[in-house]
This record gives structure tokens, sequence and C-alpha cells, in this order.
């Protein structure tokens, strides 16, 4: 099963292209509700996103060939019922496995940001599963996040603060897939207490994750998921601790940038190709 | 033949470990462990390859394993199933009936369903009624069953067919014809308890009153003809106060007009009028929400619902169908806006309010314990904002035992829409002539017929389905994006309303006055089951529905869009121009209504009002003594843990605030985790613009002074959201009244007095009402412990929601303090002003001034710190509001975590006592944090106006002189008090 999400040599070979060419298929439906924000991301990051319905890749009118990245946002996608991704994972797998696998093949990239985690986790394409919070309960918070696998995805980025929103993301693998992950680079990110858990003075781990695991990699880091929302760092004002940053910056005489971390994440995707 | 697949985890279970710390608390250390299994009874064939294919669909194979049979766990004593009872909404069972559609391949036949149930198992020696005791805390018997098995009572029916929960009707789709001419106490008796059945049983109240039924029996001679049940069902749902707002709209007193024109709109028209050209209403008043302008291109709605009574009966259904509901009035706001925003407010009994209440006299119908309402509640407005992915970035919850007999619970929805989509205006809409009506969404049953004390008599008595509606966000989240997203910009439909209160006839009979006229044919309307009555298919309140007007031409654009969109859509009728509202049921007329007369026809009725002999006074004899530097110290750590003021950071942790990407002010703000007044969001990604929303209630003042309560309500709206950034020339408002026993002189005097205040306060101010909601009779009438009647009233209480645009985000302000060294400033002046105020109830002293709200001073001081924050003067700003300025002294220096030395000595002067200084509620008042080297920039802006230094922040406490008393607490400490409360919920 490792070695399926390891991928092989060949397939590394990177596809030139023009930035603006980069198109990033965002799913959408069922009840995943992020789509906008990370087609949004996507945009900003240089790449053209379109948002398409699962439905209408499955109708066909729709072809995941046609695209460079899949990402799959975060959302509540059937409710959570029956387990959260289970059900989308399940439509992926009964309906798209073959032009999923063709695309991962090809070298392609492949994001699931939290409950878009949770689908790659179900289609069984990222190591590991994601389950029930340690508290039983739906938080929303900030977390810190050290970067360390080996993905185009992570490229220069040693730390990343961004918020969690889920009920169920906490990480579990057993430990011969832990020791893999290790060794592979296979660990996106682990939580860490930085700077918005001390600000805050929140718990690092806000799940309960196995070994503080807050993302994992496949397929030569090329697919990529995360608990945590990069999508909803992509501007200054969102992080908790803004207005005291601003009132820091004017009385040092600066500004307050615009963008802010999460953004790199989705530029590393439109790079990757460029 | 019904199968049943079981999933149970494999590793440690966070559910089942909670679940054994609650079981402990009832069954002591006896309870040894729990496990839990997830239960799917699938009501159709499959062969096995189906089942297996099912069950791996169903389980992670990594995390839980799964058996076509019963699980057992290798020890356990107890076994407790919780079901839903027929024909309740289950959500889990869908997504698995969907999950097994797609796996197999294999379709489900009509009437073919999966019902989801959760096993707790228990390894434990307890008693039969302590494992009875633990079903009661798991379950709610309006809609769900809980059957308690010993481990041998399980597994002797391991092996036999499972039961299933299935609706099953015994109707006879018969529509009966009702005589009216009758005697009057006949009448009367129709009206209360309603049409009587083919076997003589009533089927549930009308809520019609005499002069009601009058002008219906006098309408129908003259047509020569006795109404059918479905005409007299559908005029009592349209006439009712629901749907109708009589007591809003009748005469009262010497206002021929009534209250809602003769103060809410009338403040709203003279506002619009004032403004001219810099008037930013929308669309107000006529649409399911108010509209006010975003920016050149986008228009912003808001709409603040309560869904009191069904919160009280089914605490997670009532407010998840709450949250919704008020979401489908974003999108029926013009041709479909999209939902950007939830807000939340409830009002609760204390949980240590333990006294027990039932609704019947043999005392066999308790009411839930308050602790269970608010439990529920907060996990319904969870479930329903974040599965929806709408952000809900504001809220408050406000306690008080007068709320033990009935929570309110208001459930608020921003939207966003375009202005035009090519030259089409997208906020205005109507149905044409021709036009097909069309039904969106989720299909009906027998949900919310007669509210929700539906009696079962009608129905087979060994199936009864009951009538408690639960929301389905995610049926409703695919029309929704389909509607907001997709149909709305290809122009399928020319309008769109939401089906909430009284189902197809109250949302048909709205729309057909957009047309003049409607034609329906019943028996299309697609059923949850077979059976349903005519009448039943007409008024019932399934949730989860929208109605579209869609011109022929474009009919089959629209049905293929939403197939694909997994969204049920189903032709009902078409719009006509007969001035009526036509129904058939198989070909056969069943309703043909005169659309003035539904609409128009119920008698206007005189109401007058009575001032009450007590009312709040300034001059009174103070009962409680000056507190010493012990007391106050104690006093001031137990003001800001108490119910109302403590930190509900464990709201703002479970609600989603940060889905869409827009949050800017949260509702927790700065290191100390403190909760704001207000919240800022961006509604949309690429414009730096900026919602402000925020909400104030002083019910604790109503019942003192009413006119008081609603201007310190309105004021307080206002300042919270300027405090934040807001615009006074960019801010609307929203009412919502939940008032008691209204047809009481005296409480309609307080209404009115409390009208009176929203008219004036809001024309003075320059913020229009832009939309509300009113909600009459929260009274709860029952038993007590002791089987003795017993009426408990809520407080009057009026909610004022307020919501602005703001250029640009980043000058929002948070309300921590920020560096060492910036300037303490208190805006406005303090009177001894404590009436109603958290002091004076902490210290059982009843009467006393409620707080004046002095308008015109307000608004000027309201400028000035409105021309700081654009000039960014100002570091942090907090109202004062509950509590005083200790509080706000409090919260700021919490939020920053920083300390504050303050010195209130001048207000002690004006008040007469520090104790009364520190905690006066006087309106009109904030506190700020300035930058020492923006001191006289900022102070200018207030030249001539009240407002004073009062000290610095730094240090690590919060240091309060007010004359000769003074308290010092840490910031520690004071953080340790003020999260200690709802530590634990």
């Amino acid at each position: 099963m490792e070695n399926r999400f390891r991928g092989s040599v060949f397939m590394q070979t990177k596809m030139k292209r023009n930035k603006k060419n980069i198109k990033v298929l965002v799913f959408s439906g069922y009840g995943l509700n992020c789509e906008e924000e990370t087609a949004h991301a996507f945009e900003r990051a240089g790449g053209k996103a379109d948002i398409v319905h699962i439905n209408d890749v499955i109708d066909g009118m729709k072809k995941m060939s046609d695209y460079d990245i899949l990402a799959f946002p975060g959302g509540f996608a059937y409710g959570d019922d029956t387990g959260s991704g289970k059900a989308y994972g399940n439509r992926m797998r009964n309906h798209l496995w073959k032009p999923l696998m063709q695309f991962i093949e090809s070298g392609k990239l492949v994001i699931g940001i939290c409950n878009g985690f949770q689908i790659l986790s179900q289609i069984g394409i990222l190591p590991g599963a994601v389950t029930f919070n340690e508290s039983n309960r739906y938080i929303d918070r900030w977390v810190d996040l050290k970067a360390e696998g080996k993905s185009p995805w992570l490229s220069g980025i040693e730390t990343l603060s961004v918020p969690i929103a889920h009920g169920e993301g906490r990480y579990i693998a057993p430990k011969k897939v832990l020791d893999d992950l290790k060794k592979n680079k296979q660990v996106a990110f682990r939580y860490y207490k930085g700077e918005t858990s001390t600000y805050q003075n929140l718990p690092a781990n806000p799940n309960g994750a196995t070994e503080n695991i807050a993302g994992v990699l496949a397929y030569d880091g090329r697919v990529f998921g995360m608990m945590p929302h990069p999508d909803r760092n992509l501007f200054s004002v969102q992080r908790p601790d803004w207005p005291l940053q601003k009132e820091r910056a004017k009385r040092a005489g600066k500004k307050l940038p615009f963008d802010s971390d999460g953004l790199q994440i989705f530029k590393n995707g439109i790079t990757y190709f460029g | 033949m019904a199968t049943r697949i079981d999933v149970t985890p494999t590793i440690p279970d966070a559910r089942a470990h909670l679940k054994l710390k609650t079981f402990r608390e009832i069954g002591g250390t006896k309870v040894k462990a729990v496990h839990i299994a997830d239960s799917y009874l699938i009501d159709t064939d499959l062969p096995k390859a189906g089942l297996d294919k099912a069950r791996s669909s169903l389980s992670n194979p990594l995390v839980e394993e799964s058996t076509v049979a019963r699980q057992l766990p290798k020890k356990f004593d107890w076994a407790i199933e919780i079901g839903f009872l027929p024909g309740v909404t289950d959500n889990v069972g869908t997504t698995a009936k969907e999950t097994i559609e797609d796996a197999t391949g294999k379709k489900f036949k009509e009437g073919e369903h999966v019902y989801s149930a959760v096993v707790f198992f228990i390894d434990g020696k307890i008693s039969r009624e302590v494992a009875e005791k633990i079903a009661g805390t798991l379950h709610n018997p309006l809609i769900q069953k809980a059957v308690v098995y010993s481990a041998n009572e399980l597994k002797k029916i391991k092996n036999k067919p499972p039961v299933v929960p299935k609706v099953k009707l015994s109707a006879s789709s018969k529509v009966l014809e009702v005589n009216l001419e009758v005697s009057d106490a006949e009448l009367e008796e129709i009206g209360k308890k309603g049409i009587k059945d083919s076997h003589g049983n009533y089927r549930g109240p009308l809520a019609l009153e005499l002069d009601f039924m009058t002008a219906i029996r006098d309408h129908f001679r003259r047509l020569r003809r006795n109404p059918t049940d479905i005409e007299l069902e559908a005029l009592a749902q349209t006439w009712s106060e629901h749907c109708k707002h009589t007591i809003f709209a009748n005469p009262i007193d010497e206002m021929s007009e009534g209250i809602y024109k003769g103060y809410i709109k009338k403040a709203t028209e003279e506002i619009r009028r004032n403004k001219g050209k810099q008037d930013f209403c929308v669309s107000v008043f006529k649409d399911n929400s108010g509209g006010i302008v975003f920016d050149e291109e986008y228009v912003v709605t808001h709409k603040v619902e309560t869904h009191n009574s069904p919160s009280a009966l089914d605490p997670f259904g009532g407010a998840i169908t709450g949250v919704v509901g008020v979401n489908r009035d974003a999108l029926g706001f013009g041709l479909g806006a999209k939902p950007v925003a939830n807000v939340y407010g409830f009002c609760f009994a204390p949980s240590e309010d333990t006294r027990k209440l039932y609704r019947d006299s043999a005392m066999k119908n308790e009411m839930l314990p308050a602790k269970r309402i608010a439990e529920g509640v907060i996990k319904g407005i969870n479930a329903g904002g974040n599965q929806s992915g709408i952000p809900t970035p504001h809220g408050f919850m406000l306690f008080d035992e007068a709320y033990r007999g009935k929570p309110l619970v208001f459930a608020g929805t921003v939207g966003l829409i375009p202005k035009k989509n090519g030259t089409r205006k997208l906020y205005e809409k109507k149905a044409k002539v021709g036009d097909y009506i069309v039904m969106v969404g989720g299909r009906v049953g027998l949900d919310g017929i007669h509210g929700a004390t539906f009696s079962s008599e009608s129905i087979d008595a060994g199936s009864p389905a009951t009538s408690v509606q639960i929301g389905d966000p995610i049926t409703q989240k695919k029309f929704s994006d389909a509607i907001a997203k997709e149909a709305r910009d290809l122009n399928l439909f020319s309008s769109i309303t939401d089906m909430g209160a009284g189902g197809l006839s109250g949302s048909v009979g709205e729309m057909s006055r957009e047309s003049n006229g409607a034609s329906v044919d019943l028996e299309k309307v697609p059923l949850k089951y077979p059976g349903l009555e005519p009448w039943q298919i007409w008024i019932s309140e399934s949730q989860e529905r929208m109605l579209l007007s869609v011109p022929k031409g474009k009919w089959k654009e629209l049905s293929e869009l939403m197939k694909r969109r997994a969204v049920e859509v189903t032709v009902i009728g078409e719009f006509t121009n007969s001035g009526r509202c036509e129904v058939s049921y198989n070909g056969k007329t069943v309703m043909d209504l005169d659309l003035d007369f539904l609409h128009d026809g119920l008698p206007k009725r005189a109401q007058y009002t009575r001032e009450p002999n007590y009312r709040g006074t300034a001059v009174y004899e103070l009962s409680i003594h000056e507190p010493n530097k012990k007391e106050l110290t104690e006093y001031v750590l137990k003001m800001i843990g108490s119910h109302n003021i403590a930190s509900n950071d464990f709201l703002a942790k479970q609600y989603d605030h940060e889905v869409q990407s827009g949050s800017v002010i949260k509702p927790v703000q700065g290191a100390g985790r403190v909760t704001g007044d207000a919240s800022v969001f961006r509604p949309l990604l690429t414009s730096k613009r900026a919602v402000v929303l925020s909400s104030a209630l002083f019910p604790h003042y109503a019942n003192l002074d009413p006119y008081a309560s609603a201007a310190a309500a309105l004021d307080t709206a206002v300042r919270n959201a300027v405090a934040a950034g807001a615009s006074l020339n960019h801010l609307a408002i929203l009412d919502n009244f939940c008032w008691t026993d209204s047809y009481n002189p005296e409480r309609l005097w307080q209404l009115k007095e409390a009208a009176r205040a929203c008219y004036e306060y809001a024309t003075l101010y320059g913020t229009p009402f832009i939309s509300g909601k009113d909600s009459m009779f929260n009274d709860f009438k029952g038993y007590d412990a002791k089987g003795e009647a017993i009426q408990i009233s809520a407080l009057p209480t009026l909610l004022i929601s307020s919501i602005g645009v703001m250029q640009d985000a980043e000058k929002a302000v948070s309300i921590d303090a920020k560096i060492a060294g910036d300037l303490v400033y208190v805006l406005g002046h303090t009177e001894n002003e404590l009436g109603g105020s958290e002091y004076f109830r902490m210290r059982n002293e009843t009467q006393g001034a409620v707080p004046q709200t002095h308008g015109a001073k307000n608004l000027k001081l309201y400028a000035g710190l409105e021309k700081a924050i654009q000039q960014e003067l100002v570091a942090s700003a907090i109202s004062v509001g509950r509590g005083g300025l200790a509080v706000a002294f409090m919260k700021t220096a919490m939020a920053g975590k920083m300390g504050m030395s303050v010195d209130i000595t001048k207000s002690v002067k004006d008040v007469g006592r520090s104790d009364l200084a520190l905690f006066s509620e006087s309106q009109g008042r904030l506190v700020v944090t300035v930058a020492p080297k923006d001191k006289e920039r900022f102070e200018k802006l207030f030249k001539g106006q009240s407002f004073e230094k009062v000290g610095t922040i730094g240090g690590t406490a919060i240091s309060m002189k007010a004359g000769s008393a003074s308290v010092q607490v840490s910031v520690e400490d004071a953080l340790t008090a003020y999260t200690k409360r709802f530590k634990n919920w």
C-alpha cells in the first residue's frame, strides 16, 4: 500500500507551462463549501481556477485531464453523515477512480484541505485516516504548523499559522505507516506551539492528532492533504492578532501587508509547473 | 426484507470516552466501559454482493469494522438503541441511502429508506432503572425512541427480523366540507379545536377567534357554499398571528395605522426621505430579507428570525430549523442572495434553575431541564451553520429565570447579491402569468402541521408520525448553491420565495399576488410517504423547500441543471391572473379562494393599552450598603464571571466563523480571547469593504421602563457597530420583538412604548429599520412540581440588530488594549442609572432609575469616534454595557492581557457612590485606548463633549480607583473569573 502512495521516478517529470495557463479544477457539490475561497486563492496565486460540480465530471461535461491541479476544498460533504469524507470519497471511487489515477500518474498535483483531506484519505490515495477530535467537538481556532516533508506544495515554507475548523480532524495511522511516513518524508505538517497558539494560549495540538500530524503527502509529495485551512489566511486582516500587528506597524511607520502566509501553498502549486 | 449493518470503531473512540464520563455521572463507577455502534437499517432487498458493497462504503477499514447483522461487543450488560420516530427527518439515513445507491447502482423503490440508529453498549452492573435514566439523557421522546435491552434480551432477538420505523398513514384523501352555518358557540369551537375529521376527532387548533370565523362564514354565505377543510386551513394559516402580525398591524389606541406602520415603517420612510441621494436602502420590508447597498455592484441583506416554541420542545431540531430557515430568507431575497453570515442569540434560564415543570396537569409531559434546552439549541445552531458553510461571526447569550418556560432563540442571516445581471435587476422579482409553479428541495410530510403539538389521533395510532421539524442543511445546501450560484445567473426563474411557515399555502399564496392568481395540482407534490390528505400537503411545514416561478421556456434547462445537482424540482401548477388561488386534487377542485379575501379579508381589531401601576423611578431609597474594599473586589470578580458577562468562548470555538475566508474582527478578540460586541467580515473576496454586525437587548430594563429599554437596545446596537468601525451614514437596524401575553393591555402598553422609542431613536440616528419579526406570546402555561397551574412569561424582549458597511476592513477596531503606555479614555457621561442593571440584580436591589438614552448628545459623540477611527487614532474601543465601566475596563485589559490603571473619581462625584459609578449602566459611553502621541488630535475631535482621560495601559494588574474606593485585580485572576462559568460547556 505504501508504495502506491510514493509513486515512481518517471512520473516526476515536470510539465513546464506558462503560469497563466495553469488550470485548477476545484471540486464542489453535496455540501463542500470552501470552493470559492480555494479558487480565489489559486487565482490570486496566478492560476486559472474553475469550480466544477463532481456530477459534471462524472457526466463527462468536464474532464480532469484538462487540468493541472485538482483541489478538494473544505466543507461538509453529505453533512459528515456516516463519517466525514466517506460518501464523497465513495462517489469519487465509484465513478472517477480511473481518471483520478491517470491524473495522479501523469505527474500533476492534488490538494485536499480539511473535508478535502478527509475525502482523499477515504478515497485511499493518502495514507492513514482522520477521525473524531479527541474532545468530540467541532473546533474553530488558529494553529501553528511546522513543515517537514518533501513536496512541491511546501517549497519555501518552514512554519505557517492558519485556522482549523473541524469535528473530525484527528489524524491516526498504524505504527508501520507512521514509520514509513517519517522515512519517506510524507509528513507535510505537524502542529507546534508557535505564534498564534502562544498569543492566545491555546494547546499546540487541537484535536489529539497522532504525533501532532496535521497533513500528509503521497505520490512524491504531489498529492497533499491537510486539516488546517491555508485558504483562510490569505489576507493579513484574517489573522487573530492583526489589530495588534497593525498598531505595532503603524507606530513603527509601517503598513500591514495585504496578503498573508496561507497564499504560499497555492503559489507553490502554480509555480510547480512554471 | 430489511437488513441491518452495524459499524463500530476499532480505535479508541472519542465519542464513547465522553459518554462514559456522562454515564458515570448517573450510574457511578459501576459503569466500566461504553461502546458505540452506528447502525443502519436498510429497507430494501440487496443481494449479498450488494450488502458487502454497502458495508464497505459505510465504513473505513482503517478505523472501523462493519457487519451485516447486529454487532455485539465482547462484554456488555446493557444496550440502549436510539432511533428516530417514524417520519422524523433522518439525515444520516438519507446519506446512507444515497451512498448505497451509488455503490450498488441499485435505486431504492418509492417508500424504501435507510433508517439510522446509534447503539450504546454499557459494560457495567447497573440496574434497569439506571439504564433507563441514562437512555433518558440520550434522546428526546418527541422525535426519538430509546429501547433499553439487557445483554440477554438483545442476544435473544439478535437474529430476528428488525422492525422498520416506517410511517403508515390511513388517510382517506378525502376533502371535507365544513359546515359554518352553525351557532356562534360551535363556530368558536371549530376555531379553537379545529375541524373534525371523519371519525369525529378534532384535527388540531386553527387558532381562529370568533370574529375571524364569522368573517369567513359571511364570505362563504355570499358564495352560497360552505368552505372545504383545505380552504379553512389555508385561511387559518394565512391569517395567523405568525403570518399576518395582527398585533403590529391592527389599530392601537389612537393610532389607527397600528404600531408597524405608525412607528417602524414610518421611521424608515422618513429616514429615506431625509437622506435623499444618500439613501442606502435597496429593498426594505417587502421581501424575505431587507437589503442595503454594499457597494456599486452589490447589495447586502439581513434578516433575523426567532424560533422559540419549537426550540422549547426539541431544542436541537428547533434551533437547526431556525438557522436553515433564515438562510432561506437570504436565498429568497430578490432572485436569490448567497448567505454570507449567520448570527444567533439565546435567552435561556440559568442551568442552576432546576425547577420541574409540566405541560399537563397529570404531570406526565415534562419540560426539558434548562441545561438540556441550552445544550440542544447550541448544538442546533452549530450543525445548521457549520454544515451549511456559512460563517457565524456574531451572537450572544442572555440568562434569566423568566426564560425557563420558553427560551428565545434568534437566528439571522446576512446575504450578498449583485444588483444586476446584465440589465436585469436581481433585487426585484415578479412571477408572470403562465409561469410554472415549481417546488424545489425536500419532500412533504406531516412536519409542523398545526405547530409542534400535532395530535396523533388523526393518524394510525400504531405509527404516529411526529410533527417536529428537523433541518437538513445538506439538502438545502445543494439547492442553495444551485440557485444562488448557477440558476439565478442563467435567468432561469422569474421569482423565488422561501417555503417556511405555512408551507405551500403560505408561499404560493404570497407569490400568487405577483401575477394575481395561481392554479395548483396538489397530487403532483412529491411526498415523503404516502397517505397524506390534501389539506396536510397544502399546509405542511416540511423544511428545505423553496418556491420558484419558472417561465415555461426555461423549465427544461432548469430541471436538467437541478437534476445534475441532485436537487428535486417539481412543477405543481401555473401562475394565472384569475385573482384566485385555485387548488385541485386529482382533477377535482378542492380550494378556490379569492386572493383579496385570502390576504385582506381578516377583520381589523381594535387594541387598547393600559399603563401598569408599577414602573421604575428615579426616586427610590437604596437598600444596599456601599461595599468595603474586600467586598468590592469580590463583586468585581463575581460580575466579570456572571452569566450575562462571562466568556462564551466555547461558542466562538464551535461555530465556524472563518469559512468563506472573510473574517476580520472575530467573535472573541485579543490575546485573552474576550467576547466582543460587534464582528466585522468581508463578504466579497475581491473587495476591501467589510460588513459590521452587532446587536443589543436590555430586557431587564423592560418591566421598569419599556421605552428606555428599547432606546438602550437601539443605542447600544448602533454604538457597538460604530466602535468596531461602522459608519453612521451606512448603518441599518432590524427589530425582533419577543413579547408576552400580548392581548393584555398592560403588555400592549409596554409594546407601544418600546415601539415609540424605536421610531424616535431610529429617526434621530438616521438608522433605518430594514426588516423585522415579532413573536407575541412567549408564555408558558403549565404545572409546577406540586401540580399547581403556573404561568411563566419571558421578559418583554426587544432585540435590535445592526448591520453597517465600512469601506476599508483594515480600519476595523478590536476591543483589546494593545501597547503599554496607551491612554485610556471614557467617552460619554456616567449617571446614577442602575435600575435593572447587572449590579442591582446581583445584589437583589429591585428598584432604581433605568438608564436613559440622550440621543442627540450620543450622536455627536459617535460622529467624533467615527472620525477618530477613520483617522486611525483609536487603538481599541469597547462599548460600556452590562456591568458598566468596571466591566468595560476589565474586558479591554483582559483582551490585551495587559494591566491598566484608571481613576474615575470625577464620575463618583456625579453619581454619589463609588460602587454605583463603577457599575452604572448609563448609555452612550465607550472606553477607548489611544497612543500618547495621538492625544491632542484625538481630544480635539471631542471638544465640548463629555469625555475624560482616566488612566493608562501597563503592568499586569487592573487597578480601578473610584473616589475613596479602589480595586486591584491581576489580569490573570480576572481572566480566571471571566472564563470559569462556561468552561465545561
